[in-house]
This record gives structure tokens, C-alpha cells and sequence, in this order.
């Protein structure tokens, strides 16, 4: 950063400059920037769901953009999802007194035997911050966790992440045991992971593969909207 | 018997380590550059001439959806020079791509779903169920910033370490050889990491039985 971005004051930005502002600084990972300039927002009035949708959803998207065409790297966006974290640290409180609108309900986690949660983790941000809410299972789920989270939380989605080749395949025994118990229609079921792809997502009877954060927040909406338009009324 | 490329050579460039005195019934390796040094042994204990060695830069390691394009690349230049060409590769990471290319292009490949397993034993490895392990071997070991440290950026921001590392206990060293400078090195690399270390020293493993039965076929 040039000293001439060292000596911005953030509160003397108007409300355009400071949305700009912070999704530079989202972009270089300034944790502490950001929530700065989140509680300003606060103070301007602005509500919680506008300051998570234009300047953090915004800048998570270019983040993702970037790094999806090589120009941003795995660090750099760990980076950025940490300083959005932070700013999320302040508003997911606020979003729940102001009752934010909420798309669906995902219980996502990675499965038995994957302890790599890194993608999980930034899908279950953008998700959140898309307006889905998220029951993060975290690491190593067996599919009886599974199960009974979907059935507990009364979930829409079913999002199961596998960073290994060794552990993808226990995505079917998920879908499979879904299918057994006549459940799978109830749930939309996302897959993802680096090893992962189109046709391994269809051939385990999943309802996408997503790519990444940014497409699993996309085919969640997507499969949303049909779901409501299939919805009786 | 062709000179053994330094690893930062083997790691980004890759190398081709033929000899080239014209012989029948020639069969090429194609490996990844992590191997180098392990195939080049076992060619040299066993007096493996009629074995021809050409690595890919080992560096795809950290980009395992571009393994399967640059073994179908060079499996293209080279099949009509050689009558069997064996792929050193396990999936690596390419879930099940690298497998498929293969049977399309009539080649064969190693066993299992990466190195740490073939040198460890396929079957022995899968039995551990090891699953909060990070693994080294002795290449990975002595490029540890190359293929680690750099990549995930944490000699920029070691404050992302428990990002990418909470979840694991143990670094395990795979170790090919005995050597102690590098037995060192690797529980060096897993304190860097905050990761307990465990030495399992495994020899060439499945490596070398596969590349025994390729050889003696």
C-alpha cells in the first residue's frame, strides 16, 4: 500500500468512498480496516443487511472473480475472508435483531475422513453473507451427522465438501443413504472440492457440483427460486 | 546413466533423463519430478537400462487439474518412440482423470491416491487411516518452502498457519533414505507448521515393486 492510502481517514470518506474504499481493502485482507469501517457505516445509520450486501458480498465477489481467473491466489483470498470475517463479526449480531431476509438453510460440513475445511469455510461465509443460514457441521462428518442435522434444522440444502480423492467418494454414501430412506427429494445437495468435478457430481446423484464459493452461492439461489416456484400454494 | 538435475530443476522445469543408446523393447517412465531421484536408484541397483526416465516438473503437485494434461502431452510426443510406456503418477489429486486418460491411451499407471501412499504401501497406508496427518518425503522435505511454505503464502503472512493447519496433528516424514541432515530438516518443517513430528522411514515401498514387476515383465 503507498503512503498516500497510509493517510486515508476512513470517517472523512463519504458513504461512495468508503464502500469503494473498503472493498480495496477487503481485496488486500485489512481485518482491522474493515471493521472500522463497518462500525462507521453503523453509525451513518446504514442498516446491517446494506453494509454486508454492497461492500462485503461486493468485495468477496471480485476477490472471488480474481481468484477464479489466477490473478488472486489461495493465501490472498484466505486473506480477504478473514477481514470479512471480521466485518461479519460485528453485523451477524445486528442481522439477527433486524431480521434480515433469509434464503434457505444449509447444513454443510466435509465428510468422514477430510479434515479440509478451507473451502467449506469460505462457502459457508458467502452463504451467510448471501442470505442463506448456514449449520456449519465442521470436519470429518460421518453421514449419520448428516442426517440428522438436515433433519433437525429443518434444512433446504445439503452442501458437502472433500478436499481428497480418497474421501469424495463418501459423498455417495451420503446421497445413497438419502435415496434409501426416501429422503432425497427433501434436500438439494451441493458438492464441492478441489478434486471434484462435473461429472463426478452427477454420477454420485448430487444436484451440482460447485466450482467454487461464488457458483455455490449462484446454484443455491438458482435452486431456491425453482423450489419456492414448485412450492404449493 | 544421465546426471541427476538439482531439485529446484526437477521441481518447476521438470527433466528428461534418458539414455540414449538405441535399444529394443525400451520402456518409457514418465514421473513426476519428485521421483526422480528414488527411479534413478532403483534403475541403478537393479541395472535397469532398458528403463528410459523423463519427469515432469514436479511443481504440478500443487495444481494436480493440470497433471492429467501434461501426461497426455507427453505420453502424445513419445508413444510412437517407445512400445510400453508406464506413467509414475498415482491419482495425485486428479480425481480419477489421470486414471481414465490412461486406460483411454493404453498406458499404465501406479496404484493408489498419491505418493505418500505408494511409498508407505497402498494397503498399509489405507489401514492407518491417518486422517490428521500432513506427510513429507524426503523430496517434499527438502523443498518444503517450494512446494509449502511459499505457496500458501505463509512466508508473507505465517499468521495464516491455523488457517490452513489447525485441523492436523502430526507431521509424518516419509523417509526414502537414511539421512539424518534431512530427518533435521523435516522435523524442522513441522515445528514451523506447530505440528508434532513422527519419522516412518519407508523406503521405496510400493514404488519399487511396481517398477520391479514393470521391469521383469
Amino acid at each position: 500500500m503507498s503512503d498516500e492510502e497510509d493517510d486515508i481517514i476512513l470517517s472523512d470518506l463519504s458513504d461512495d468512498d468508503l464502500v469503494d474504499q473498503m472493498m480495496d481493502d477487503l481485496y488486500d485482507g485489512l481485518k482491522d480496516e474493515i471493521m472500522e469501517s463497518v462500525n462507521i457505516l453503523l453509525e451513518r445509520n446504514w442498516t446491517p443487511y446494506d453494509i454486508l450486501t454492497r461492500p462485503l458480498v461486493g468485495g468477496m465477489t471480485i476477490v472471488g472473480n480474481d481468484f477464479r481467473d489466477g490473478i488472486l491466489f489461495v493465501p490472498e483470498v484466505l486473506l480477504a475472508a478473514n477481514a470479512m470475517k471480521g466485518g461479519m463479526s460485528i453485523l451477524k449480531p445486528l442481522l439477527v435483531e433486524t431480521g434480515a431476509p433469509t434464503i434457505g438453510k444449509m447444513v454443510i460440513g466435509t465428510v468422514k475422513g477430510d479434515i479440509h475445511d478451507i473451502g467449506k469455510n469460505l462457502v459457508a461465509m458467502m452463504m451467510e453473507g448471501a442470505g442463506f443460514e448456514i449449520v456449519d457441521l465442521g470436519i470429518n462428518n460421518a453421514v449419520d451427522g448428516y442426517l440428522e442435522a438436515l433433519e433437525n434444522e429443518k434444512a433446504d440444502i445439503l452442501g458437502m465438501s472433500a478436499l481428497l480423492t480418497t474421501t469424495m467418494p463418501y459423498m455417495k454414501v451420503v446421497i445413497d443413504t438419502l435415496k434409501e430412506q426416501g429422503k432425497r427429494d427433501d434436500y438439494i445437495v451441493l458438492v464441492g472440492g478441489a478434486p471434484l468435478n462435473e461429472e463426478f457430481g452427477r454420477a454420485i446423484g448430487a444436484d451440482a457440483y460447485c466450482r467454487d464459493a461464488a457458483v455455490a452461492v449462484e446454484t443455491a439461489k438458482s435452486f431456491m427460486a425453482r423450489k419456492h416456484n414448485r412450492a404449493p400454494s | 546413466m544421465s546426471a541427476l538435475p538439482t531439485d529446484p530443476v526437477l521441481t518447476c522445469d521438470g527433466a528428461d533423463l534418458r539414455d540414449l543408446a538405441p535399444r529394443a523393447e525400451r520402456t518409457l517412465l514418465i514421473a513426476c519430478g519428485a521421483l526422480a531421484r528414488e527411479v534413478l536408484a532403483l534403475k541403478r541397483i537393479n541395472g535397469w537400462d532398458h528403463l528410459d526416465l523423463i519427469c515432469l516438473p514436479a511443481i504440478l503437485h500443487n495444481t494436480p487439474d493440470r497433471i492429467t494434461d501434461a501426461v497426455r502431452a507427453k505420453v502424445a510426443e513419445h508413444r510412437a518412440t517407445y512400445p510400453r510406456i508406464f506413467v509414475l503418477y498415482a491419482d495425485c489429486g486428479t480425481g480419477g482423470l489421470l486414471e481414465v486418460a490412461c486406460r483411454e491411451m493404453g498406458v499404465t499407471m501406479l496404484s493408489g491416491p498419491h505418493c505418500y501412499a505408494f511409498f508407505d504401501g497402498v494397503a498399509e497406508f489405507e489401514a492407518r487411516g491417518e486422517v490428521t496427518s500432513f506427510y513429507l518425503t524426503d523430496f517434499l522435505a527438502r523443498q518444503f518452502d517450494a512446494f509449502v511454505w511459499q505457496p500458501l503464502g505463509l512466508d508473507r503472512h505465517p499468521d495464516l498457519r491455523e488457517m490452513y493447519f489447525s485441523n492436523y496433528e502430526t507431521l509424518v516424514f516419509l523417509a526414502q533414505t537414511e539421512d539424518p541432515g534431512l530427518t533435521e530438516k523435516a522435523r524442522d518443517c513441522a515445528a514451523r507448521l506447530g505440528l508434532s513430528f513422527e519419522r516412518r522411514f519407508t523406503g521405496y515401498g510400493d514404488l519399487a515393486r511396481e517398477l520391479t514387476e514393470e521391469a521383469t515383465r
